[in-house]
């Protein structure tokens, strides 16, 4: 029995964090908001191999497990990076759709995946949103849509995207329409079951490092605002924002881990322990968002303070990929209730 | 990372289990009726408990096996509350002694200490109480009046010691008196170790919430305490110096590492519950949510004990599990009494269970003091 990262999952952590807190700053975050994302950070991805942990080793991959990449999805969430790295390295590369060997030139990599499954959801749902809500649409390469049990690959030119605004500007979410036939990909219920629950995984671990970063910036923000000649983190009022907002983030960060060792292992539950970890993710960015508002006050209520990149992306995902509800009854269906 | 148990820690697993399931069924022979430990007669019933756990030695699982331990591992430890909490065992009268006391003991205790007191721990031979709260020191410990004056051969005692979990049932208390007499809050305090049988000291139960008697108040007066009162010397660490003994017990993995399986059995009641009387789909979401974070305490604890026996430190994060469980406890009771309806203003163990819930956000440092050391020590917020 051991339950922790372990040294080589920390040094890929690390390793991701320090690259995307150089090259995607908060700056860049803000600069998605007007145009498609900077490629650079995605590309330095490539590099360390993030976006293929989860591709085999034959395939030019990491060959690695969900357990890997969590963290590297954590540190993600928490630099808000504007690109879709759950949708890319976690549900496709593992289809065989992105990564290395799916690419036409094998020297590049075929990135940037666009899906509707975190819209559409798996089989046993009714869809959590309408079509209009495809994140990263307008600006991704490769799309990955459900249709009837399975999914579809399409490229970026057989598909027409319809861009829509949405609350955090760096979604770049569009209606999609297919106008060529594309090509199968699984017409397996249960692979899409799976990359279903890899979707929700990538989620919540990118919602545990947006809550992470969001109480980062509101600690470092309390112990320097004064207010009636203290800072205001020496309040107990404020401590306790803070305190609860620690807490949830606490608890929420094993049962992320868990899940991964979940999928990676084929363990039974595995439905159930993604959708604990989202669960209990959603509601720990909820926790912390509303504590970072409170305690930032009103340069928090604005656009030019950088916390609302984080506390918009936060919104998002919550809703995205099951909202509260629909993983709260799939566990209860799992426990026999 | 590795989930999995050694063949070693299953096979530990299967043995408790057997264990207990044999055992429960021949003490609840022997007692009868089972009483609440909060009473006189259910902590005698529940001294009988305690022998036979002690005999098949499972008392003290993760103690050396010179003191009445078998030498297991925090891992072993978990293992153990696990099944003990799963087969419905009663809650433990010793505990203030072996999680609060000993741990103490094997961070400052002298050798002789270790080696008289430890053992009558293990085998609730000597039944210890904590005297840390007075009627003017509760979250604030610092503020305790309670006075030891040195005189040859020994010390007395006066003041007042009160909230005394299990009090009037204990033969000893430890606890912190101000033995420095123009010393203010952490200085100055000595902590001793005293029989309640001597001279002096009056104890008087009194009601809790749920009317049983489980707390007590303790006097002292001129009482007087020769030095070597408990077989050894009643000072645990130095004289003046009892602060820093006290705080140890609080950051010890031992001391304030509070197991996931009795609230895994409690979510595990509630699934019956449920069973038995259904609810709306508010409340089965509920459950489900409550579930998932009696499970994520689990997991934390997982994570917590492997970064332990890493050689980490438990210290100020303790305080996140504390605020963590005890509000989690109360939830859980509270869906059960939504589960029962208008029969919840029913004795019984749930609406019994409900109101001891309730002192969990009060005792061992209410939640405000326990939000307070996270945002200060482990988020660095100025004081």
């Amino acid at each position: 029995m051991k339950f922790a990262l372990g040294d080589d999952r920390e040094a890929l952590r690390s390793t991701v964090r320090d690259l995307l807190a150089e090259i995607c700053p908060p700056d860049a975050v803000r600069a998605a908001w007007a145009r498609a994302p900077d490629p650079a950070p995605w590309q330095a991805l490539a590099s360390v191999g993030a976006l293929s942990v989860l591709v085999p080793e034959e395939d030019g991959g990491l060959g690695l497990d969900e357990t890997y990449l969590v963290p590297v999805l954590e540190e993600a969430g928490r630099a808000a990076l504007p690109h879709p790295l759950t949708e890319t390295a976690m549900v496709a590369a593992p289809l065989g759709v992105a990564g290395p060997a799916a690419a036409a030139d094998p020297s590049a990599e075929r990135s940037v995946v666009a899906t509707d499954l975190g819209v559409a959801g798996p089989a046993e749902a009714i869809g959590f949103g309408s079509a209009a809500a495809v994140p990263s649409a307008t600006f991704a390469e490769t799309f990955l849509l459900v249709a009837g049990s399975g999914l579809r690959l399409y490229e970026a030119q057989e598909v027409e995207v319809e861009p829509v605004d949405t609350v955090d500007g760096s979604r770049h979410c569009g209606r999609v329409r297919p106008v060529a036939a594309g090509q199968t990909v699984t017409e397996d219920p249960q692979a899409v079951e799976a990359a279903f629950d890899r979707g929700v995984l990538g989620t919540a671990a990118e919602l545990v490092g947006l809550s992470r970063a969001m109480l980062d910036l509101t600690v470092d923000y309390a112990a320097q605002r004064h207010q009636f000649g203290k800072p205001i983190g020496s309040f107990q009022a404020v401590k306790h924002h803070l305190a609860n907002a620690r807490i949830q983030i606490e608890f929420a960060g094993p049962a992320v881990l868990y899940a991964a060792y979940d999928l990676a292992h084929g363990l039974a539950d595995g439905g159930r322990s993604v959708s604990q970890a989202k669960w209990l993710a959603t509601r720990a960015a909820a926790v912390t968002g509303r504590a970072a508002l409170q305690c930032h006050g009103a340069i928090g209520y604005t656009t030019e303070h950088d916390l609302h990149l984080y506390l918009k992306r936060s919104w998002a995902l919550a809703r995205s990929w099951g909202g509260e509800d629909f993983h709260a009854d799939r566990v209860a269906a799992s426990i026999g209730i | 990372m590795d989930l999995n148990w050694s063949e070693t820690q299953a096979a530990m697993r299967q043995d408790l289990r057997r264990w207990l399931e044999r055992n429960l069924a021949g003490w609840r022979v022997e007692i009868g009726a089972e009483l609440s430990g909060d009473t006189r007669e259910g902590f005698a019933q529940q001294l009988l408990w305690e022998r036979r756990l002690f005999e098949a030695g499972w008392s003290a699982v993760a103690w050396p096996e010179a003191y009445g331990g078998c030498d297991g591992t925090l891992w072993d430890w978990l293992i153990f509350e696990d099944e003990y909490w799963r087969a419905g065992a009663p809650q433990r009268v010793t505990q203030n002694g072996i999680q609060i006391l000993a741990p103490s003991i094997f961070e400052h205790g002298t050798q002789a200490q270790k080696d008289l007191l430890l053992p009558r721990i293990a085998a609730a031979e000597d039944l210890w109480c904590q005297g840390w709260s007075e009627p003017n020191a509760g979250s604030d410990l610092a503020g305790v009046s309670s006075r030891a004056r040195r005189v040859p051969g020994g010390w007395v005692l006066d003041g007042q010691k009160t909230w005394t979990t299990r009090g009037a049932f204990c033969t000893h208390l430890f606890g912190l008196f101000r033995s420095d007499p123009d010393s203010e809050r952490h200085r100055g305090l000595t902590y001793l170790l005293v029989p309640l049988d001597l001279d002096g000291i009056v104890v008087r139960g009194f009601g809790r919430l749920d009317g049983d008697e489980g707390f007590a108040e303790v006097f002292f007066t001129e009482a007087f305490l020769p030095d070597d009162a408990v077989g050894t010397s009643v000072v645990l660490g130095e004289v003046d110096r009892g602060w820093s003994v006290a705080v140890s017990a609080a950051s010890t993995e031992r001391g304030l590492l509070r197991s996931p399986g009795r609230y895994q059995a409690t979510v595990a009641g509630l699934l019956d519950l449920w069973a038995e009387r259904g609810g709306d789909a508010a409340l089965r979401r509920r459950i489900a949510a409550a579930w998932m974070l009696v499970d994520a305490y689990r997991l934390q604890t997982l994570q917590t004990i492997t970064t332990l026996l890493d050689g980490g430190d438990l210290g100020s994060e303790a305080s996140l599990a504390k605020v963590w469980w005890s509000e989690l406890d109360i939830e859980l009771h509270e869906i059960a009494l939504d589960l029962l309806g208008a029969d919840a203003e029913l004795e019984g163990p749930w609406s019994k269970g409900h109101q001891f819930s309730l002192a969990g956000p009060i005792y061992a440092g209410t939640n405000e003091v326990q939000r307070n050391i996270v945002a200060e020590r482990v988020l660095g917020l100025p004081r």
